[in-house]
């Protein structure tokens, strides 16, 4: 540092500015009198804000049913106890009724909901492959590390490798409408594509080159997780959605951020459904393949219409009228010390 | 192997260096060269080369604990099984941090090989047998045994011993700048037996061998002989030898031969780099460290009880609990452990090791600035303040104690002649006095002048030769000033001697110490004596005369004659007069000069006679007629000083001597005389002195004044021009110079008139007091009488200049005879001539002839304050920083320093204490504790309400103004006894109380050891101020070390931490740089904490939620890029660039200071508070988001995206409410920071679809950006988190209570309105203004002499016969009148001592006395110097 000044020649410092530490500058003293007023106007903005926030999110009706089969709780107790200490569990199914009084505005989601699950567990986590699953043909026959103990089967490469893969969901629902009591159910179109994210979907999951127009042969020399009872090329009949592009799987490996979770199943907005359900008694009908009771969590149906903001969340809005009257609780307090400072000033000048 | 190893070793024995010739062996292989062991003359600084750049960098950087610990963070991410990120990934973080680290060493590292390659690439003069004659080559070229050969101003490329000068007396003058900052031109003389040389040197006819010591670091110690072929032996020393570094002046050109070479050189072996200090703020961080450690210690346990009490939760292994690879589960125990391990690597960034790296950055900042700083830079000497340690600016802020030297740092060390005695007769120089007062406003008119001139050259300024060893690993700081002489020599009126470094003629002095107004009467004294050198040309014996003429005569010879001063001519190119002009004119001899003596005599003895001859300009007359000229010449010079100065360099001398020679020579008829005249005036337009200390210098000047001129000297030879106008040579027979363990020098000289050898010594009062003739021996009774008598009153005179701050020096003189001195002659040159034991015998020698003066007169020399440091002293005692001054000077001048700067005032009781008894001294500090106590607890009985009688009162180190102020001073044997006697705990207690201690003749040992003992035992901040190589024990001991680059060489500032070249600059260093870096700093490395802690923790509550297993919800790329890109600028910038208080409103309430001082910033409380706040944060920025997302379809990576983002934001908002100025730099780099975020992540999770295996947040960003719940989520939560610390900021800002943030409020003020405010403050502060402007007469008037200062001294030898003498001064009514009601109690822990009884009964009845003074105080409290010295002194 002073070796370089002295090498320029001429000691004296340069009388910039910068240099002399006198750039000009603006001073933000926080005192009450600034304070204040933006105490009150975030106040009020932010108690708008909630209760814009709060009656959209009272907007939102939620349907949701646990079918997890707790002891004498449904049809799907049965199910459950006799999936219980299986593994596989035998396919079962049972049902789930319900009757709507009124139309249940549409668009309507059909989410499924676990809990207790740790999809975010970091083993279980990072127990995937994510060159694998974007196609790439050398991942899927040499998995990464982190997928193993479902890294290699018998040998054979596991396609798709991982726990994450592995645990698939695979419970599966049919919705059935009756529109009048004693009527025929008729089943209510589930969409279900298009419910992964959309670059998922087409950009970062992809199925490996078709080998002669085949994906099975694609896939040939692999094995299918432990758990899956067919192999992948086979999730779906339709060959847009089969493979490692099948919209379930994709839904599935966007591991959940916390323990209690919902994954998107079907959207419905076809047909006569698409202003919403309309009332009347519906049934569920579910696929019970899904062992939950083992961790102690719990499987739910949830059927909800979103908002501008999303699901329905009721937190937001109140947490926003909370803080925004604490801002203006906060800027009362602001005026009490403003005004005893002002008094105190007075005295002091007073003294002066 | 094991022989070799023997010889190496013996050869490391032996502690000699044999040189020979290399002549010999040119052409011949190296081996076969008996130098060849010896290293080269390239050097190399830096430490790497290319290729060992990596491995040698990061060994080193493992060194640090912080990197250490982290590399063990990275290598347990290699382990599976516990690793919590991707294994490659976790290196980066530490790359980076290394790469910043190396990239800086490198560009340091770089810097000093591009200089190195430089200066191993200057040219220089090689002699080469091939081509018989000097060859050009370059430095790294020279070997050992090489013949150098040098021309005038060249820099000498290694450690060369000298053979050979052009100068026909064989000396060589060296400039030491570079090594040494001092410029005044030092000799070297050719080697013995080589000085008769005829035109050339040749090389090849050198045949002898060059034995001397190994390498060392001495500079100023050498010594070795030569081995001639016919085995004789000369000695040489370091007069012999020219250093690598120096530059050669005044001399055509020097042959010699190498020695040292490259690294082997002294002025390399001096040269140690920068220091590394430890400062506060960074052993206070170490501790915050611990305590992060003991927090992550505790998060990990947490996450590792947690985890295995989760996984104990399930019956069986559910579906998310992934086995290892071969499908086995752990233990719960086992996993809880490599949990543990886990969440050390998650949680690793809680321990902020970017903090290291971001501190160096910031300090590279703050030193920067304060290099930069215009105010610390002093025009005088074109030097800025030189930081040269870098890591310690923010101590510079929490200074509690400083120490400082006196000489030179609160005082110029710009001597004055101001008054002298002669023979017992005083002459006080009134109107020089007078003079003295014109001229400093002379001086400060003149500065914008010189600053005018420094700007008006800065093409020549810049222009320096390329010879000039750019950085010199030996010396960074001083370049050689060669190219700066012309403009200097013209422009410079108001030269500084104190600077000598920046400005090479010394003797260019100031016309401060140039001019000498004479003393009206001596003057006629030297009028008389004039005439008595008259009588002395008769060529008769001398009259072994006592008389005063003849005294005087001799005084001012001595003046003249005794010191090293050098002459020259301020011309260029500055030609060194060595040889007497009229000599050289008349080519003569001393027969010569003593005929024109003669007739000279004969003239003015005709003309000085006949007062009514027309032709009145005999001497004695226009000498008497100097003063009134000087006068208005200073009139005139004030009016055109510009004009006049800058025509003229030399201006006064020069008319001077035009002057004289003119008038006499107009006068005289004489042909001579005439002839003479012009000669001289042509060939010295003027002289300029070149000495090695300023008193010299002034005595020289002085001398001048009363027409004893030096006008030249040579090693054998000295010329005086006396009164006369004519010139006297006198032949030097021996200089014993000046050392401070003799405090004096001499010089032998033959009187060319009386052939008289006559030894003149100058002294310290004390040393030449002991060596004067003892009056007994002389049988004449009346004599004998009269010495005594000057004696007695010479030492009075001494004592009045001692107590007026003069600092004196005796003069005496003696003859002796041929015989004796031939026989002392042979004795110094045996003692010359031995290699051991050399010293002593010197000192042996010296002693011999100094003995039996005869006392002649003393003088009293003022060394001035120093501008501004009265103020300077204020301001740091009102920002609660206790000055002592630890001086090697007299009590009495160091107390009148005291009083003159402000360090003691005159309401100030002062206790001093001089015993060399550890009974008396413990039951003196036992006195005064008690008193000092009593006085404090009467002074604040209304602030403690029950404090009144309390015996021990706290005393606080930073005691404000209202507490009634004592002094004490303490000289270095009481000291000593203290350090001996185990007194340092009542020494210590009883300085607390005192505002200011003072420690007189205390040596460098003492003054560290003081420094040391405040520092440990009282644990505070200390600070070493000092200029001479006497402080630089002190400099090194304290905390900071400040050199003061002034007259004394650079040791002192080569090492210290910061230089500084005038004490007054230490007011802005500490009140505001040091305010700034430490405030800075401090705030900057509690936010790092923070912001640390804050982020760390979100992914600690994250926990919770996934089972205690490490996941983290934020992509570990991007959490890297949260710490080193998004958010690491904003604190740097911060911690350089932010101010809370501007320059002006801290210097102008020094009070702000104690905001460091009580480490007000970074304390145990604001980082804990700073803690919570983060956890507080945390909890809100991980929380709000929760519950938000709580139970929706949200993923991993989408979850962690708002909280990044929140996170943050409120990161950043949190720096930007802490930061209380805002440029455009600030603002930039905060909205940089936080678009650069939405930059990085938007690209990153647009590009990464495989990249990151085994997940990757592709396109999560942008999903976010088109979600209105994120963005609702990220303004929410900031507010709430940031809503607490806005709050109390408010608060605090409007209510706030304390200085910090009262000034804040001051400093928004209009300048005007704030004056007003400062104003107000300050008043409020100190209720009475009033006795401060009273004391603001920056002089000290002249003490009314009351009692003698010394009343002790004739008492010690009164009936008591005690060995031991106290004084024991009170001043001041409130002391005195304590110590009258408390007497019972002070004789309380003296009533043990035999002696206690003795001690206390004077006291006692010498009270009323002071007491009633101290009641005339009350009433005429403006009546300064009346109540001054109200001492009172007791003898046991």
């Amino acid at each position: 540092m002073t070796w370089s000044a002295a090498a320029r020649g001429l000691h004296q410092p340069d009388n910039t500015a910068f240099t002399q530490q006198r750039l000009p500058a603006w001073q933000p003293l926080l005192s009450a009198g600034i304070a204040l007023p933006l105490f009150f106007c975030a106040g009020l903005a932010f108690l708008g804000l909630g209760l814009g926030l709060y009656y959209s999110s009272n907007a939102i009706q939620e349907l949701e049913h646990d079918y997890t089969g707790d002891a004498g709780a449904g049809s799907c107790a049965a199910c459950a106890a006799q999936g219980q200490g299986r593994a596989p569990p035998p396919p079962c199914s049972c049902a789930w009724h319900f009757t709507l009084p009124e139309l249940f505005p549409g668009p309507v989601y059909l989410y499924y909901e676990l809990t207790g699950f740790y999809q975010n567990n970091r083993r279980y986590g990072v127990s995937r492959d994510d060159a694998q699953l974007s196609g790439l043909p050398g991942a899927l026959r040499r998995p990464a590390n982190e997928c193993a103990p479902y890294q290699f089967s018998g040998g054979l490469p596991v396609a798709p490798c991982g726990a994450v893969a592995n645990s698939l969901f695979n419970d599966t629902f049919s919705l059935w409408h009756q529109r009048r009591p004693g009527a025929p159910y008729v089943e209510v179109p589930l969409d279900r594509a298009a419910i992964a994210w959309w670059t998922d979907y087409h950009v970062k999951f992809r199925n490996p080159p078709l080998v002669n127009g085949s994906l099975a042969l694609a896939f040939r020399g692999t094995a299918p997780p432990p758990n899956w009872r067919r192999p992948v090329y086979e999730l779906s009949p339709d060959p847009n959605n089969t493979g490692f592009v099948n919209q379930d799987f994709v839904v599935w490996m966007r591991t959940a951020a916390l323990p209690t979770f919902r994954k998107l199943y079907a959207r419905i907005r076809q047909g006569n459904y698409s202003a919403g359900l309309p009332s009347g008694a519906y049934r569920v009908d579910i696929a019970y393949n899904y062992p939950v009771r083992a961790f102690g969590g719990h499987k739910l149906l949830v059927f909800s219409n979103i908002s501008w903001m999303g699901g329905k969340n009721p937190f937001l809005g109140i947490a926003y009228l909370v803080v925004g009257s604490l801002c203006i609780v906060v800027g009362f307090v602001m005026l009490a010390v403003y005004i005893r400072f002002q008094d105190q000033d007075d005295d002091d000048n007073d003294d002066e | 192997m094991r022989k070799e190893g023997k010889k190496r070793r013996k050869r490391k024995e032996e502690k000699k260096r044999v040189v020979v010739s290399n002549l010999p062996f040119e052409g011949w292989s190296p081996k076969e060269n008996p130098n060849q062991q010896y290293r080269g003359n390239q050097i190399k600084t830096s430490k790497y080369t290319i290729l060992s750049f990596i491995p040698k960098n990061v060994f080193e950087q493992l060194h640090r604990f912080a990197n250490f610990y982290f590399v063990g963070i990275v290598i347990l991410n290699f382990i599976p099984v516990v690793s919590a990120f991707q294994p490659g990934v976790s290196v980066i973080p530490v790359c980076v941090i290394l790469a910043v680290t190396a990239i800086k060493d490198a560009w340091e590292d770089f810097r000093r090989y591009t200089s190195d390659k430089v200066i191993n690439n200057q040219e220089c003069f090689i002699y080469s047998r091939r081509e018989q004659s000097f060859v050009q080559k370059r430095w790294k070229d020279v070997r050992v045994g090489d013949f150098v050969q040098m021309q005038c101003n060249e820099v000498i490329p290694a450690d060369i011993l000298l053979l050979f000068s052009s100068d026909p007396s064989g000396i060589c003058h060296l400039e030491t700048a570079n090594l040494d900052g001092e410029t005044n031109l030092k000799q070297r003389c050719v080697v013995k037996g080589f000085s008769q040389q005829e035109g050339q040197f040749q090389p090849e006819h050198f045949h002898n061998t060059v034995v001397c010591e190994k390498p060392n670091n001495h500079l100023n110690k050498f010594k070795g002989y030569m081995e001639h072929p016919d085995q004789t032996r000369t000695g040489f020393g370091s007069e012999s030898l020219l250093l690598r570094g120096c530059t050669i002046r005044n001399t055509e050109v020097a042959v010699g031969i190498v020695i040292y070479t490259g690294h082997e050189t002294k002025a390399m072996l001096n040269n140690s780099g920068p220091r590394y200090k430890r400062s506060k703020i960074e052993r206070r961080m170490n501790t915050d460290i611990f305590f992060c450690i003991g927090i992550l210690f505790l998060m990990c346990l947490c996450g590792a009880i947690g985890h295995s009490l989760w996984n104990q939760t399930f019956k069986e292994h559910p579906p998310f609990d992934v086995p290892d690879a071969n499908g086995n589960f752990l233990p719960p125990a086992l996993g809880g452990f490599y949990m543990f391990l886990t969440m050390i690597i998650l949680l690793q960034v809680l321990i902020p090791i970017s903090l290291y790296v971001s501190i160096e950055l910031v300090k590279l900042g703050q030193v920067f600035f304060l290099h930069n700083d215009l105010d610390l830079y002093d025009e005088e000497s074109d030097l800025p303040i030189q930081c040269r340690a870098l890591n310690i600016t923010e101590d510079l802020g929490q200074i509690q104690y400083i120490f400082s030297d006196k000489t030179g740092t609160l005082t110029e060390n710009k001597m004055v002649f101001r008054r002298c005695t002669i023979m017992g007769r005083e002459y006080c120089h009134q109107e020089n006095a007078k003079r003295l007062e014109t001229l400093k406003e002379v001086d400060s008119d003149s500065e914008e002048w010189t600053q005018y001139q420094c700007l008006s050259f800065p093409a020549r300024w810049a222009q320096r030769p390329a010879t000039m060893r750019s950085q010199g690993g030996t010396q960074p700081l001083r370049r050689s000033q060669s190219a700066r002489v012309p403009i200097q020599g013209h422009s410079r009126q108001r030269s500084v001697g104190r600077c000598e470094s920046s400005q090479p003629p010394v003797a260019f002095s100031s016309s401060i110490e140039k001019d000498v107004t004479p003393d009206k009467n001596l003057l006629t004294k030297v009028r008389e004596a004039a005439q008595w050198l008259e009588t002395l040309s008769d060529a008769k014996p001398a009259k072994p005369s006592q008389s005063t003429s003849s005294s005087t005569a001799d005084f001012f010879l001595a003046l003249a004659i005794c010191n090293s001063v050098m002459v020259s001519t301020t011309t260029e190119p500055r030609q060194r007069v060595t040889i007497p002009p009229s000599t050289k004119a008349l080519g003569t001899s001393l027969e010569k000069i003593q005929q024109l003596f003669q007739r000279l005599k004969l003239m003015s003895l005709s003309q000085s006679f006949s007062s009514t001859a027309p032709s009145d300009t005999d001497l004695g007359e226009s000498l008497g007629a100097n003063g009134p000229t000087t006068d208005s010449d200073e009139k005139d010079d004030t009016s055109v000083c510009s004009g006049d100065y800058s025509t003229d360099g030399g201006y006064r001398s020069s008319t001077w001597d035009q002057g004289d020679i003119l008038g006499s020579g107009s006068g005289a008829s004489l042909e001579e005389v005439v002839l003479e005249a012009p000669d001289l005036g042509l060939a010295k337009p003027e002289l300029c002195y070149e000495a090695e200390s300023p008193d010299e210098a002034a005595l020289v000047h002085a001398a001048h004044a009363y027409s004893f001129t030096l006008v030249s000297r040579t090693p054998e030879q000295v010329t005086v021009r006396l009164p006369q106008g004519i010139c006297l040579t006198f032949d030097l027979l021996f200089t014993l110079g000046f050392d401070s363990v003799r405090k004096r020098m001499s010089v032998v000289v033959r009187h060319p008139l009386t052939r008289e050898i006559i030894v003149y010594t100058k002294g310290a009062d004390s040393v030449i007091m002991d060596l004067l003739e003892d009056p007994g021996c002389v049988t004449d009774a009346d004599l004998q009488k009269k010495m005594k008598k000057i004696q007695a009153r010479t030492q009075k005179h001494l004592d009045l200049y001692a107590r007026d701050g003069l600092r004196t020096l005796c003069i005496a003189k003696k003859v002796i005879s041929e015989e004796d001195f031939r026989r002392w002659a042979n004795f110094r040159h045996q003692a010359e001539a031995s290699l051991d034991n050399r010293d002593d015998l010197l000192m042996e020698t010296a002693q011999h002839l100094e003995n039996q003066l005869t006392l002649l007169g003393a003088t009293g020399i003022e060394d001035r304050l120093q501008e501004g440091v009265p103020d300077t002293i204020a301001a740091l005692r009102e920002a609660g920083i206790q000055l002592w001054v630890l001086t090697g000077d007299k009590q009495e001048t160091a107390v009148n320093i005291a009083y003159s700067c402000r360090l003691l005032s005159q309401m100030d009781t002062v206790y001093s204490i001089n015993t060399e008894s550890q009974e008396t001294c413990e039951s003196i500090l036992n006195c005064a504790l008690e008193e000092v106590k009593q006085l404090h607890q009467l002074q604040k009985p209304d602030c403690k309400l029950f404090g009144f009688r309390l015996p021990s009162e706290t005393p606080s180190t930073t005691s404000g103004a209202a507490v009634p102020d004592a002094g004490l001073v303490i000289d270095g044997k009481t000291l000593n006894v203290i350090f001996q006697g185990k007194l340092e705990k009542k020494f210590l207690e009883l300085t607390q109380y005192c505002r200011s201690v003072l420690c007189c003749r205390s040596t460098p040992l003492q003054k560290s050891m003081i420094v040391k003992l405040v520092r440990d035992k009282l644990s505070v901040m200390t600070l070493s101020i000092g200029d001479g190589a006497n402080d630089v024990s002190m400099i090194q001991a304290a905390d900071i070390g400040i050199g003061i680059s002034g007259q004394e060489g650079m040791q002192a500032v080569m090492s210290s931490d910061f230089a500084i070249s005038r004490f007054k600059h230490l007011k802005k260093l500490l009140l505001v740089h040091g305010h700034w870096c430490y405030s800075r700093l401090a705030r900057m490395v509690v936010y790092f904490f923070y912001k640390n802690v804050c982020y760390v923790n979100l992914l600690f509550w994250y926990q919770f939620f996934c089972g205690f297993s490490g996941s983290t919800m934020i992509d570990y790329w991007q959490m890297i890029f949260f710490n080193l890109f998004f958010t690491s600028l904003p604190p740097i910038i911060f911690g350089i660039l932010d101010k809370d208080i501007s320059a002006e409103t801290l210097l102008a309430l020094p009070e702000l200071y104690k905001n460091g001082q009580n480490s007000e910033c970074y304390n145990l409380s604001t980082f804990w508070i700073s803690m919570m706040d983060a956890f507080y944060q945390s909890l809100i920025c991980f929380f709000i988001p929760y519950l938000t997302y709580k139970g929706s379809d949200i993923d991993v990576f989408t979850f962690g995206t708002p909280i990044n983002t929140i996170s943050l934001t409120t990161i950043l908002l949190h720096q930007a409410m802490e930061m209380k100025t805002w440029t455009f730099i600030h603002g930039l780099v905060l909205l940089g920071s936080f678009l650069m975020y939405f930059v990085v992540s938007l690209l990153y999770n647009a590009i990464c679809v495989t990249c990151n295996s085994p997940a990757n947040p592709y396109w999560v960003m942008e999903n976010q950006l088109s979600d209105p719940t994120f963005y609702l989520v990220c303004i929410l939560t900031p507010v709430v988190a940031l809503l607490p610390r806005y709050f109390f900021l408010s608060v605090q800002g409007t209510y706030g209570k304390s200085l910090i943030s009262k000034a804040e409020k001051i400093d928004k003020l209009p300048v005007d309105k704030r004056n007003l405010e400062i104003q107000s403050w300050r008043n409020k502060k100190r209720p009475a203004p009033v006795t401060e402007v009273a004391q603001s007469a920056h002089h000290p008037a002249p003490p009314v002499p009351q009692q003698d200062f010394r009343t002790s001294t004739p008492k010690s030898s009164s009936p008591h016969k005690r060995k031991h003498v106290e004084d024991w001064m009170l001043h001041g009514q409130r002391g005195s009148r304590e110590c009258r009601r408390e007497d019972p109690c002070l004789g309380g822990p003296s009533a043990k001592l035999s002696s206690g009884q003795h001690l206390l009964e004077p006291n006692r009845t010498l009270v009323p006395g002071a007491y009633s003074r101290g009641q005339n105080d009350v009433r005429q409290p403006l009546s300064r110097g009346s109540h001054r010295r109200s001492q009172s002194s007791l003898t046991i």
